[in-house]
């Protein structure tokens, strides 16, 4: 009896400083944390994209005010940084926009086999990587 | 005592978990078509797209009806979720409320701000 109580396998959460290293996360679980990563940094980064819609939107001046961040620069930021972050919104939204539509799909659907979570979070990580590569090409001119 | 497990489970707690999932798959499906629709009409604006065509799209009636729900939207979503990010992560329940507090405050400026973008059009 003590013996089967001592063998019982533990579980216990993983720590970041030990085990994130070893870990063999699965597509899902890199889906799910990258889910929270790209809806952290919209969070932070917030005050830009309201930046990005109030310049945009409100008037001819500012419309050129505007372009001339991503062309030039915007106070000591150069153009390329503020083309980089708004690169890192791209996947951002991209990522958390289908990982949030899968979520979706699965909770409709109950399409909840081990089968599905790996080819759908696979899937996941490949449109939206390469929609940012795609993007961010237009967006660095390179086509 | 009477059967407290499976479907007869008495459900005890503030019940915010389940309506919090529920918030987010509403909300998360309304953002979700919103940037449908702006995309759709992104892209079928005829030639380049200058700051009139912009505009333009935001500038209907609907459209800013429909921008103004995403925004309040936006708000609810980004709270449950930045607040589960706390609640696992940050475990100094001072600490906790402190950043809940201050991102209640980030995110309603950030609302406000839009919203008043939004309004002058």
């Amino acid at each position: 009896m003590t013996e089967l109580a001592r063998k019982r396998p533990q579980f216990r959460n993983i720590n970041v400083f030990t085990d994130v290293r070893t870990y063999r996360l699965p597509a899902a679980g890199i889906v799910s944390i990258l889910h929270r990563v790209s809806g952290a940094l919209m969070f932070v980064l917030m005050p830009f994209i309201i930046w990005m819609f109030d310049t945009s939107v409100s008037s001819e001046i500012s419309f050129e005010k505007f372009k001339a961040a991503f062309n030039i620069g915007l106070g000591f930021a150069p153009g390329w940084f503020i083309k980089l972050v708004a690169l890192a919104l791209i996947w951002a939204y991209l990522h958390h926009f289908i990982a949030g539509v899968r979520h979706l799909w699965m909770d409709a659907t109950h399409a909840v086999t081990k089968e599905f979570g790996k080819s759908s979070a696979v899937v996941t990580l490949v449109l939206s990587v390469g929609l940012t590569v795609v993007l961010g090409a237009k967006l660095f001119g390179l086509y | 005592m009477s059967v407290n497990y499976g479907s007869k489970r008495t459900v005890v707690g503030a019940h915010y978990g389940l309506r919090d999932w529920l918030v987010q798959r509403f909300t998360g499906g309304l953002m979700a078509v919103f940037t449908l629709i702006l995309l759709a009409q992104v892209l079928f604006t005829q030639g380049p797209i200058g700051y009139e065509a912009w505009a333009g799209i935001f500038a209907a009636q609907w459209m800013k009806v429909l921008t103004f729900s995403v925004i309040v939207a936006l708000l609810y979503h980004v709270w449950v979720g930045v607040r589960d990010i706390w609640m696992d992560y940050v475990q100094a329940v001072g600490l906790r409320l402190t950043l809940q507090f201050l991102s209640i405050v980030w995110l309603v400026g950030c609302a406000g701000w839009a919203i008043q973008v939004l309004w002058r059009l």
